[in-house]
């Protein structure tokens, strides 16, 4: 078992070298002010740190697939940490084109965020199921990820577009609405610090609940706020519950589902909360001063060219790809399930995004909002569709 | 028509709003693509005469306008995607789970969704990707797709063909990179020729006044794409008609040979063996995963062989099966055979094939077998006489026991997933039979007065696997019309359409630029291009909307 564990530890090491470039990217903020000839350096020093992280994440890659035998992309927590890795690619790459540090300083939070929303998932490795058995795992799933990694990149735009231009003198509909976005990012976090902390504490609580005319077990990793519907507590000793799930949320464990969504909305809130009482005021506007120096155009033609760049990556990845190898594992290239379908919509979103963009002159704000939009399906494709609706694609 | 003469001596079509040739704005037709409203020209389509916008009289004109407006486009695709979306909220009809209380919609939805289910149902989206009036919304997003693009390609095209490299003053300034530099050699115009050359421009010259242009072609990237996504619509309308696609299941059990469903009586699959195969749980790898979540199946395979009947073509003869293939079919490996596709898809584990009793004294707690006797339950015998005198007759089988409604006994279908059977039991010399009756966990004295009593000592299951066949010649133009799509959207967004027009004034020199995309990268190459010289570098005047 060592190569899992060397795998294990590489990415470990992928994200601390990730969050120390950050901390340069950061450091590249006080170097444009001042103007000089050492102008470059703290962004060289971020984006070879940056490179180094990927190398590792990519050792972590390689190293579980000869570990497990197959392509680690078989469930939640490979897939999610795969698209971690993409996205650093995809900021690497439009680095490398547009040179602009702040962007890392933005990228890599969120995509370290991503990967840390990976590790919540259980990371043992799992044997294939037989309709995963083929080489097309590797091929559709990692094109997949590395389009959507390229169309992160244009959120990442998008969202500094926003922050940047939004007007926070005053209280208007846009900042409202920025401010939830941001607020959306607070609730993962508040999903992996609540998720963690119980994790650590060792934290069980098991309910007995009746579906249909079975008995299933679930067990609680957090207390249970919300028991599962006509749930039974059995574990003794532990927190009681303070009310059920509502009968209508069904499929399997759907109470500790809505149970983790009590959980890290609370603690998500309460980082926002205490985040707003250190800043006295939004989020977005404590951020804005920091994106002074940038271009707004910059960041439009980053946000498009991303979305010019991961289109088509995307299309073939989620689209072409996927549908082969559902014709060569079900003998159908399209079966309409939901996984399908919210694949479908992404593509018919960022197509419209182009659409508006070219011939409707939709640029800045307007394209801003979509990117940020876009994201949010692909985020919705993700975790949604593969925890709550039932489908082909619900591995975790 | 009214052609409309520009100064520079060319002829334009109607509803031009900046000339082909020189680009001069057109006077009273600046309006349609707003160029009134900005300083900078909307050089969307070259502000060439598109149709739609021009001619908005007949009937047709207004069909044609209509269906031309990517925003008539954007919600029909909005409208379909609503109504997609609608329609993963619960399953589909096909995909009712086979546990699900009833399988008939009517029943289905209502029952495990409530009122929302009822209405969902009602309103037909439970087999929403097949109704009318989503496949009419594919067809309108077609027709828009083709209108559309004509609509725009035609008169692209011509612009972009008739342009000239002299272009008129007011083009030059009002476009969104531009200079203007008041003394330029002769020697440094060369140069910026040159370095342009180098970047793989193509020069074209008239008088002194220079375009460069490069990747003209990613500009026909949009009108590929679109005819990949025609030939897609197409194919998909295609596929509705049964000579292009034909999809059965057809349930085998091991060690039966049946026909094949869909291939016209003329091949049969014979189950030679199924295999469910798990993963090792004491593999090394694995064996976390597995104590943590359970067993995990490793493969699902059918070892098949396809039989082609000979005699297919003479009515009422026999079948004379002739060896075709011999194929293991496992998930993502199907058996290929003439056209036809078979695809492991599923199997059953729930039957028995044949059951073993023993018969003992009633009073021996013991429950020594005095004799035993296996009956095969696909084809039972009548009567079964043992070794030590016994004769057992079946009096009924019910291969699928339940008691119906009425509380009689009988059989759901006509496979042993749950045989019961009333036995009548001959003792030895005797001729008064003893009745019992016995099905699984099932085992009634009838009389309650019988001296022998008879218990199943050992079954046999076998498995039944699910194939299905499919015949989709539509594939072919699927596969066609994505490789389309994909060429056109790489040549659109890989490669952008840049061009750079030196315009001598005076001494000096106007310079400016336009793409479709990546502002950026065209402005790097005019930084390269007038390096050393004294043309001014070109200025950002975007009017970004706030």
């Amino acid at each position: 078992m060592d190569l899992f564990n060397l795998s294990g530890n590489m990415l470990f090491a992928a994200f601390i070298l990730y969050l120390i470039a950050t901390l340069f990217f950061g450091a590249t903020i006080r170097e444009k002010r001042k103007k000089g000839n050492k102008k470059e350096v703290a962004g060289n020093i971020a984006i070879t740190i940056t490179i180094l992280g990927f190398l590792a994440q990519l050792t972590y890659f390689f190293t579980r697939w000869m570990a497990s035998g197959h392509a680690p992309l078989g469930n939640m927590f490979e897939f999610v940490t795969f698209l971690g890795m993409a996205m650093v690619l995809a900021f690497i790459i439009i680095y490398f084109i547009y040179r602009l540090g702040f962007l890392g300083l933005f990228a890599l939070p969120i995509a370290m965020l991503i990967i840390a929303y990976a590790s919540m998932f259980p990371s043992e490795v799992a044997p294939l199921v037989p309709s995963l058995n083929s080489y097309w795992l590797w091929i559709h799933v990692s094109t997949v990820a590395i389009g959507q990694g390229i169309l992160f990149i244009s959120f990442v735009a998008g969202l500094m577009y926003l922050i940047k231009e939004i007007d926070q003198t005053k209280r208007t509909k846009r900042n409202t609405w920025l401010e939830i976005v941001v607020y959306t990012l607070f609730l993962v976090i508040g999903f992996i610090v609540i998720t963690s902390v119980f994790n650590v504490a060792g934290y069980k609580a098991t309910f007995e609940y009746q579906d249909g005319t079975q008995i299933f077990e679930t067990e609680y990793h957090l207390p249970a706020i919300a028991a599962p519907n006509n749930g039974v507590l059995v574990t003794d000793g532990v927190v009681e519950p303070l009310f059920e799930a509502p009968s209508w949320m069904q499929g399997e464990d759907a109470g500790r589902k809505f149970n983790t969504v009590i959980w890290s909305l609370l603690t998500g809130t309460l980082i926002y909360g205490i985040t707003v009482l250190i800043l006295r005021k939004r989020v977005a506007a404590a951020i804005q001063p920091l994106l002074r120096s940038v271009k707004a155009d910059l960041l439009d033609e980053i946000m498009y060219r991303a979305v010019a760049i991961g289109f088509p990556v995307f299309t073939l990845g989620g689209l072409i790809f996927a549908a082969i190898w559902a014709q060569i594992a079900w003998g159908r290239f399209w079966g309409w399930d939901p996984k399908e379908v919210w694949a479908l919509i992404t593509w018919f979103f960022y197509a419209a995004f182009l659409h508006l963009r070219l011939s409707r002159g939709w640029h800045g704000e307007k394209s801003g909002w979509l990117a940020v939009i876009g994201f949010g399906i692909i985020m919705f494709n993700l975790i949604v569709v593969n925890l709550v609706l039932s489908g082909l694609h619900s591995y975790a | 028509m009214n052609k409309i003469k520009c100064e520079c001596g060319h002829i334009n079509p109607e509803g031009t709003v900046l000339c082909e040739a020189c680009g001069k704005p057109i006077e009273g037709n600046q309006h349609i693509d707003g160029n009134d409203q900005k300083k900078l020209l909307n050089m969307r389509y070259e502000g060439s005469a598109r149709r739609s916008q021009t001619y908005r009289r007949s009937f047709v004109d207004k069909v044609w306008s209509f269906f031309s407006s990517v925003k008539v486009g954007v919600w029909l695709i909005v409208i379909a995607l609503v109504a997609s979306t609608l329609g993963t909220l619960f399953p589909q009809q096909q995909f009712i789970p086979q546990n699900a209380i009833s399988r008939d919609p009517a029943i289905y939805y209502e029952d495990q969704f409530g009122f929302i289910g009822k209405i969902y149902y009602l309103l037909g989206f439970h087999e929403m990707y097949s109704a009318w009036w989503y496949l009419l919304l594919l067809g309108l997003i077609g027709v828009s797709l083709v209108i559309c693009s004509l609509d725009r390609f035609i008169p692209l095209y011509k612009a972009l063909k008739i342009q000239k490299p002299r272009r008129h003053e007011t083009f030059l300034n009002r476009q969104r990179l531009y200079s203007e530099t008041e003394e330029v050699s002769d020697a440094e115009i060369e140069q910026v020729k040159e370095k342009l050359k180098k970047q793989r421009y193509r020069i074209t010259e008239q008088n002194g006044h220079i375009l460069a242009e490069k990747g003209r072609f990613s500009r026909w990237g949009p009108y590929v794409n679109h005819i990949g996504l025609i030939i897609i619509l197409l194919a998909a309308i295609l596929r509705t008609t049964p000579i292009m696609f034909t999809d059965e299941y057809v349930w085998v059990r091991e060690g039966e040979t049946l026909v094949i469903p869909g291939t016209k009586g003329e091949y049969y699959i014979e189950n030679k063996k199924f295999h469910l195969d798990m993963h090792d749980p004491e593999d090394e790898r694995f064996k976390d995963a597995i104590e943590k979540s359970g067993m995990v199946e490793s493969n699902f395979q059918t070892d098949a062989v396809i039989y082609k009947d000979a005699n297919e073509d003479v009515p009422g003869a026999e079948p004379e099966l002739e060896h075709v293939l011999t194929e293991s079919i496992q998930m993502n490996k199907p058996a290929k055979f003439d056209g036809y596709t078979l695809y492991q898809q599923g199997y059953q584990q729930n039957e028995f094939s044949s059951m073993t009793f023993k018969i003992h004294e009633t009073a021996d707690e013991e429950e020594t077998a005095i004799d035993s006797f296996t009956i095969d339950l696909f084809n039972p015998e009548s009567e079964y006489i043992l070794d030590n005198g016994f004769r057992v007759a079946i009096d009924q089988y019910y291969p699928d026991y339940y008691l119906a409604e009425d509380g009689t006994p009988a059989s759901e279908t006509n496979y042993p997933r749950n045989p019961a059977f009333v036995l009548l039991v001959y003792p030895p010399d005797e001729t008064e039979p003893e009745i019992s009756f016995l099905g699984i966990g099932r085992n009634i004295d009838a009389t309650g007065e019988n001296d022998y009593k008879i218990a199943i000592q050992d079954f046999d299951t076998h498995y039944v696997s699910g194939l299905t066949l499919r015949v989709d010649h539509t594939l072919i133009f699927f596969g066609i019309g994505a490789a389309i799509f994909m060429i056109g959207v790489i040549q659109g967004m890989y490669w952008q359409h840049r061009r750079v027009w030196l315009h001598p004034k005076d001494d000096g020199v106007l310079l400016a630029a336009h793409t479709n995309k990546n502002w950026f990268g065209l402005s790097k190459d005019i930084e390269k291009a007038i390096e050393q010289t004294n043309i001014k570098m070109v200025e950002d005047r975007q009017e970004l909307d706030k």
